[in-house]
């Protein structure tokens, strides 16, 4: 086994973008992504790391360098945060319908207005339907495994994937983590290698105007006209969940780490009340948990959503049929409906027989502190509740920690 | 390479002609050439087709009298527009419908 060592989220980040082998970093500094591609720059200028680094003017063209790279078969990287991710959208939903396996930390920042610097989970949740595949990780050893997993989804599937952590909880902060084996990782990750990659000696059109009915090529050959093109994007979204698992498998196998990489479920078998929450907030609710078990005799369990896009469905649905209620804590929500991850939650479960109780909390937005006293409280009470409550009243979300 | 449960499909073709459908039915107006006034057609020689370099559809032929592909040229004019010799008009397609005014 490889030794533990201490070091930042960020810095976890980087490692598994260099242990992968990326060619292209294309990256705009933004707050608290900077770090990243601080390291990343370092390596290649000290020729630890051998790929070109382009240092862009904007996210959005940080994303077209991407979108180059991966057009000729060269394997891409770039991160973001906040705001710059809102400025790449464009670029993102370009990236998606071209199918290329381009990989993108997100370290998860409130968006603006008013200017916020620290974490929450709109940025991320707002870019939900761009056609990315979005997973979440709640640690850094988290972060390390799932960006090398990630370069292996996209590639398998082609589609890009936008790994997620929290800024600050996770980017900022230091903890022990096992780097994975650069001759393993050589195994584990092939080279890129793309079907219609961009050389001069096989010159292609690529996502020219595409009509709205299929039609022949210059060669005669039937090509799919937009909607099937989408069609597809969304079908092999779904499909993609499956060689989640299996990658996972495999990097179990080598790497002795893995198991749970699509929710991961804790104290959920017997648990009455289940907490859902995606990122590092998923770790804190375990000491609540603990808690809520131990001193109140209430049966709790929380399961992380390490896979938010494409959503588990079914997974989802099944993990929560014997719960009594279910408590989505999040950090995002869609104005003026409900938080994004609990209408997800809902819908998944609207199919099966047993629909648990549902309670939607928002928290820490903009940084606001998420005490895990308050998380201890509000369960607590929502445990307690009669489920003879008109469902009006606890399907509108709550804002937990309001200074109003 | 994708795994071979995944189709990948997307936008991608050879280049040509006709790429992005059957663009002459795009047009409003038709490029004309005036071969007294182009430049290979008057000198005789492969000078200037600053047309067929600068046709976004490839639908220009390199040749002593250049030709424009009909079937695919979209009417955009930037032919006429680069035209050094200003040999190109653009022509409302309407006057080459059957029964069009001649005048």
């Amino acid at each position: 086994m490889s030794k533990a060592i201490i070091e930042s989220g960020n810095v976890a980040a980087a490692m598994a973008v260099k242990l992968a082998r990326a060619e292209v970093i294309a990256a705009y500094p933004i707050t608290p992504q900077t770090p990243v591609t601080e390291k990343l720059s370092e390596w290649i200028t000290a020729g630890e790391m051998d790929a070109e680094y382009v240092a862009v003017e904007s996210e959005h063209s940080a994303m077209g360098v991407c979108i180059g790279a991966a057009s000729a078969g060269v394997r891409a990287f770039t991160a973001t945060s906040s705001n710059g991710l809102l400025y790449m959208s464009e670029q993102l939903h370009w990236a998606a319908g071209a199918r290329l396996p381009i990989v993108m930390c997100v370290v998860n920042r409130a968006i603006g207005a008013p200017w916020s610097v620290w974490n929450d989970h709109q940025d991320a949740i707002s870019q939900r339907d761009t056609g990315w595949i979005q997973v979440f990780a709640k640690d850094h050893q988290e972060i390390i495994d799932m960006t090398l997993k990630a370069f292996r989804l996209a590639e398998l599937v082609h589609i890009p994937v936008m790994v997620n952590y929290d800024g600050y909880y996770l980017s900022h902060t230091y903890m022990p983590f096992e780097p994975p084996e650069a001759e393993r990782v050589d195994a584990f990750l092939p080279a890129y290698e793309y079907k219609h990659a961009l050389t001069p000696e096989h010159p292609e059109s690529l996502n020219t105007v595409t009509l709205p009915d299929a039609r022949l090529d210059v060669q005669g050959i039937k090509r799919g006209g937009y909607m099937d093109i989408r069609h597809n994007l969304h079908e092999e979204m779904g499909k993609s969940i499956e060689v989640w698992e299996e990658i996972d498998q495999e990097f179990q196998l080598l790497f002795g780490r893995g198991g749970n990489p699509v929710i991961d479920p804790y104290r959920c078998e017997d648990a009455d009340a289940v907490i859902v929450a995606m990122g590092s907030m998923a770790n804190q609710f375990r000491v609540v948990v603990d808690r809520l078990r131990q001193d109140d005799g209430l049966k709790v369990g929380v399961l992380a959503l390490q896979m938010y896009r494409p959503f588990p469905n079914t997974v989802i649905a099944e993990a929560l049929q014997s719960a009594k209620h279910v408590m989505v804590y999040e950090k995002g929500l869609s104005y003026g409906s409900q938080g994004a991850l609990y209408g997800d939650i809902k819908a998944a479960l609207y199919p099966y027989p047993s629909r648990p109780r549902l309670h939607n909390f928002i928290v820490g937005l903009g940084g606001r502190a998420i005490p895990t006293e308050s998380l201890y409280q509000t369960m607590k009470a929502a445990c307690g509740q009669d489920l003879q409550i008109p469902p009006a009243r606890t399907d509108a979300p709550q804002w937990i920690g309001l200074q109003l | 390479m994708p795994d071979p449960r995944f189709k990948v499909l997307t936008s991608a073709s050879t280049s040509g002609p006709g790429d992005a459908g059957r663009t002459g039915s795009w047009r409003v107006e038709r490029p004309v050439i005036d071969m007294s006034r182009c430049i290979p057609a008057k000198t005789g020689k492969h000078a200037c087709h600053i047309c067929w370099l600068f046709c976004p559809d490839n639908v220009v032929s390199k040749e002593i009298e250049p030709a424009i592909d009909l079937e695919y040229c979209k009417g955009c004019g930037i032919c006429a527009q680069e035209c050094p010799a200003q040999a190109i008009a653009m022509v409302p397609d309407a006057d080459f419908l059957e029964g069009a005014d001649s005048e």
